[in-house]
């Protein structure tokens, strides 16, 4: 192999790296967020709505979970310029985010209350407590140790698949690499160096949700 | 800009058996490299079983397009260009490699290590305890997780897309470049993309609640 690495042009732009890395923190904690709250709504409908409103959360959850993501993301930008809607690519990307990645956290959700036995529920209204202590103090506990692990690596996944809204020029980390490749011709660098800048990032999420995990709910596993 | 035809619907037809075939064969590339790393990973030489971590967190945490992007131009830079549909074709084992590893590493894990231990006392070598003993039983345990992990799969291959490989969303791309009607154009490529993945979504959801079934007889 005669080919020599020039990582030189690439540390020049720096910047534009760093940027993207930001905006790809950005992206995918904004829709994991704005996905939570969705979701939190979307999974108490999925388990205590009314027939309708089960029906249709559970076939939105289908066809996002049933169809590839890049996919949405060219309905999403190509289809509302067509019905006179103009979003900003990184408005879209974040749309696209939020849409997709609330299908995955409805059903992380709806497991974690479903994961709770009824007669929890049954025993702590027996004993008095009212409804909504009955959720604080032994639901959402519970929940939320079931949920967390999950939810963790959702986020991750999330920030992973974010490197596909590049396709419509949103100027995260992915899009940024491309920019540094398509101006220096340095295509296996500019794209190595932003793999291993997505692989320290999950690295380092999954070593800190791990952490938490243990300082808040170890407690609660032990005994 | 020009009027969308009946033609243009078979062409994404047409195009959707490419995205078959690159599902096909990265689920059989991804599945030999799987094996692989799940029997490195449950080896209990450390060396075989620290690769088959490091290829699994590798594979997992980075992006599946910025692995086919790597691919691709990594294999122009080492002076034999793939092209997109051998970049394709190899990025995505490599992935699902990853992701059948781990699948599978459960599943055998999964074996109670009596058989294995049951099976050596019977004199049987690493091969057929591996072979009759061992990976029928996990077998059972792996079935609904791989179902399901083929629905990722055909949904990773749109990615090849990006790389240029011309398979169903690509063809969407194209359609929609000379027509402009996005949401027919990208609609019926979602629904042809749900007509592959559903049943998969559904026939892992049955092997899971049989599963399931089993075990708590």
């Amino acid at each position: 192999m005669d080919y020599q690495f020039h990582f030189g042009d690439i540390w020049a732009a720096r910047d534009e790296l760093a940027w993207g890395t930001l905006l790809t923190l950005e992206l995918s904690a904004l829709s994991m967020v704005i996905s939570l709250f969705i979701a939190v709504f979307g999974a108490l409908a999925a388990t205590s709505g009314p027939r309708w409103l089960r029906a249709v959360v559970s076939a939105y959850v289908e066809v996002i979970r049933n169809t590839p993501f890049l996919v949405q993301i060219y309905l999403i930008f190509f289809g509302l310029p067509a019905v006179g809607v103009r979003l900003e690519a990184n408005t879209c990307a974040l749309l696209a985010m939020v849409l997709n990645g609330s299908a995955y956290t409805i059903e992380i959700v709806r497991a974690g209350i479903e994961a709770i036995p009824l007669g929890q529920v049954e025993a702590a209204t027996a004993l008095g407590l009212h409804r909504l202590s009955v959720f604080r103090l032994v639901v959402l506990p519970q929940a939320l140790r079931a949920i967390f692990a999950p939810l963790g690596s959702q986020f991750i996944l999330l920030m992973l698949n974010s490197s596909v809204v590049s396709v419509i020029s949103a100027d995260e980390l992915t899009a940024a690499a491309q920019d540094v490749q398509g101006r220096t011709f340095r295509a296996f660098e500019a794209y190595l160096v932003a793999t291993g800048i997505y692989l320290a990032l999950s690295l380092m999420f999954s070593g800190v949700f791990a952490g938490i995990h243990r300082a808040a709910f170890g407690r609660l596993v032990k005994r | 800009m020009r009027t969308l035809t009946f033609g243009d619907f078979l062409y994404l037809l047409e195009a959707a058996r490419w995205t078959v075939l690159l599902s096909v064969l990265a689920f059989i590339g991804g599945g030999l490299i799987g094996l692989g790393i799940a029997l490195l990973r449950v080896s209990p030489r450390r060396a075989a079983s620290w690769f088959a971590i490091g290829y699994i967190r590798l594979f997992q945490g980075t992006p599946l397009l910025l692995q086919l992007f790597l691919v691709f131009f990594g294999a122009d830079m080492l002076g034999f260009p793939l092209g997109a549909w051998v970049s394709a074709v190899l990025g995505l084992s490599l992935n699902a490699g990853a992701f059948l590893g781990e699948i599978w590493r459960g599943a055998i894990q999964s074996v109670s290590p009596g058989q294995s231990e049951a099976a050596r006392a019977l004199g049987l070598h690493y091969v057929p305890r591996m072979l009759r003993v061992v990976l029928p039983q996990a077998l059972r345990v792996a079935t609904a997780p791989t179902v399901g992990f083929m629905v990722n799969l055909v949904k990773s291959t749109s990615l090849a897309a990006i790389i240029g490989f011309v398979e169903l969303t690509r063809a969407g791309q194209q359609l929609n470049n000379a027509t402009f009607r996005p949401f027919l154009i990208f609609g019926t490529v979602a629904a042809i993309y749900f007509v592959l993945c559903w049943p998969l979504t559904i026939a892992s959801r049955r092997l899971e609640a049989r599963l399931g079934a089993a075990y708590r007889r």
